[in-house]
């Protein structure tokens, strides 16, 4: 019996077979193709959480700015205007406010968890951590929501791309947000094709989006996307628990991303030549951040 | 196709903001420090391509800083690195270089030791965190610092390659990756760059030169 499944029917045969969780055949996966025990990898994935949960209260409760001093602040703004009634709803406004935290921590060279990359950071830790709190998910909990996410992003690395500079913020954003949709439909106790098809909505959502950042840093406009992709998130696995299911099977919808992605041109794949970097404004501040260059840090 | 571990997509834990710019250059930064092996008192940065253009936006100067400091990618004194080398008494210079190179993000690490001697490194940061040295002291390597790896300068003659690799496996060493170079003439010396799953003691090394008398030099990082 091997648990190295490489496809999402896969993933979810083995887990029918079984009788197990998406999070469960992702752990024992791990235990098969590592050199780590089952404790080993559990603890592994705690001290990531942790970081995780460090890396949204810095965003949120303190004054972060960026290296660049382009961006930081706004994310604690966003968080206590959830509370004021906001149009998305105070928990889907936390949530994406907390999204953006991590990112600017991560502009402010602060310490996070790739998920799966720098620049997609926020959206599984402010989505899974902002829940946890109205819900009473503990961190064991968490953890398994951990491995589920990882287990989708894993698929999408694996017969896609998780680059922005090989597939687009598609491959990053997207992803992230498939990530954090299967893991609250695993949490809130949806079956594993309901994850999958939570996953497949969240990136068919966005398929084709272009990564552009201005003056080639991980700013603008990703901060803001990682709060979009949060709200992404939400919707997604509210649409897969609803029973509503995505008519492009998982599967495909990773092939047809991938094949998108290979279509953008590389001005729109994290080189800075295109798109919003491209306008009068981006550069006009590339050219300032070039200036950076020949001034002493003190 | 590769087989990823759920911490390559839940993780790593780093220091922002980007793996290549960020992360990679702290581990140029430590290799260099290694590859040095003593107390480090100047470093020189010269940076090109990508790392040149964007990496004071990175953070990529401290980065490098941190990593000559032996901090790892994920450790929090990274912002604050410039204010440790001072405390260190480590003296640090940035060229921005517009030169075309190879690779977009390349950087060429010139350090001084306590003892005033000089060694220069240029490698690359080639994506995800993961990094290629290229260079050391003008002979061409490729080393990923992924493992330990021994570095030898020998003569160029039949034998060697399968005289050292016996020494290891006596030696109990595993080698992972093993490449060989040639620089220009062919009764010049060669090089082999050799990666393993176990760390090459100095006691080792010893022997390595004890029975390998065509080895004329050796270095492990």
């Amino acid at each position: 019996m091997s648990y190295d499944f490489s496809s999402g029917i896969e993933l979810v045969k083995l887990c029918d077979e079984e009788g197990i969780k998406i999070s469960e055949a992702m752990i024992r996966r791990e235990e098969e193709i590592g050199d780590l025990t089952r404790d080993k990898i559990i603890a592994e994935m705690r001290l990531s959480l942790r970081v995780m949960r460090e890396s949204v209260k810095k965003g949120l409760t303190e004054k972060v700015q960026s290296v660049s001093r382009l961006t930081g602040g706004e994310a604690m703004n966003l968080y206590r205007y959830g509370d004021l009634d906001p149009f998305s709803g105070a928990e889907t406004c936390h949530a994406a406010a907390a999204a953006m935290a991590v990112v600017e921590v991560n502009a402010a060279m602060g310490r996070l968890v790739a998920a799966p990359t720098a620049g997609a950071s926020g959206i599984l830790p402010g989505v899974l951590l902002e829940n946890a709190k109205t819900r009473g998910w503990d961190d064991d909990m968490l953890i398994d929501g951990l491995f589920c996410a990882g287990a989708i992003g894993m698929l999408f690395a694996r017969n896609a791309t998780i680059s922005g500079a090989e597939g687009g913020c598609q491959a990053e954003t997207g992803v992230g947000a498939a990530m954090a949709a299967a893991a609250l439909v695993e949490l809130s106790g949806g079956e594993p094709m309901q994850v999958l098809d939570a996953a497949a909505i969240a990136i068919k959502n966005i398929e084709g989006l272009v990564c552009d950042p201005v003056a080639g840093l991980v700013e603008c406009p990703c901060i803001k996307r990682n709060a979009m992709g949060a709200a992404n998130a939400l919707i997604s696995a509210d649409m897969a628990l609803c029973g509503i299911t995505s008519l492009i099977p998982f599967d495909e919808v990773v092939t047809s991303m991938y094949s998108v992605g290979r279509e953008i041109r590389p001005e729109y794949r994290e080189t800075a030549k295109g798109g919003l970097a491209a306008t009068p404004t981006g550069k006009l501040i590339a050219a300032g951040i070039k200036r950076m260059n020949g001034r002493r840090e003190d | 196709m590769e087989n990823f571990s759920v911490f390559d997509i839940i993780g790593p834990r780093m220091t922002g903001p980007s793996s290549s710019h960020t992360a990679g250059a702290v581990r140029l930064g430590y290799i260099a420090r290694r590859i040095t092996g003593a107390e480090i008192s100047y470093v020189k940065f010269t940076l090109y391509g990508s790392f040149a253009e964007t990496g004071r936006g990175h953070g990529t100067d401290k980065a490098l800083i941190a990593g000559i400091m032996g901090c790892q990618p994920d450790d929090p004194r990274i912002s604050s690195a410039y204010k440790y080398a001072r405390e260190y008494g480590i003296g640090v210079d940035f060229v921005y270089s517009d030169e075309p190179v190879d690779h977009p993000n390349t950087v060429r690490i010139e350090v001084e030791d306590v003892n005033e001697r000089k060694t220069s490194i240029v490698g690359r940061s080639v994506g995800g965190g993961n990094i290629l040295i290229t260079e050391i002291n003008g002979m061409s390597v490729e080393v990923t610092g992924d493992y330990p790896t021994l570095i030898i300068q020998h003569r160029d003659m039949p034998g060697v390659i399968s005289d050292v690799s016996r020494v290891l496996a006596q030696l109990g060493v595993n080698i992972a990756y093993m490449k060989v170079f040639r620089h220009g003439r062919r009764d010049a010396d060669a090089y082999m760059c050799i990666e393993s799953d176990n760390p090459v003691t100095p006691d080792m090394q010893d022997i390595i030169r004890r029975l390998c008398p065509a080895v004329h030099d050796l270095m492990v990082i």
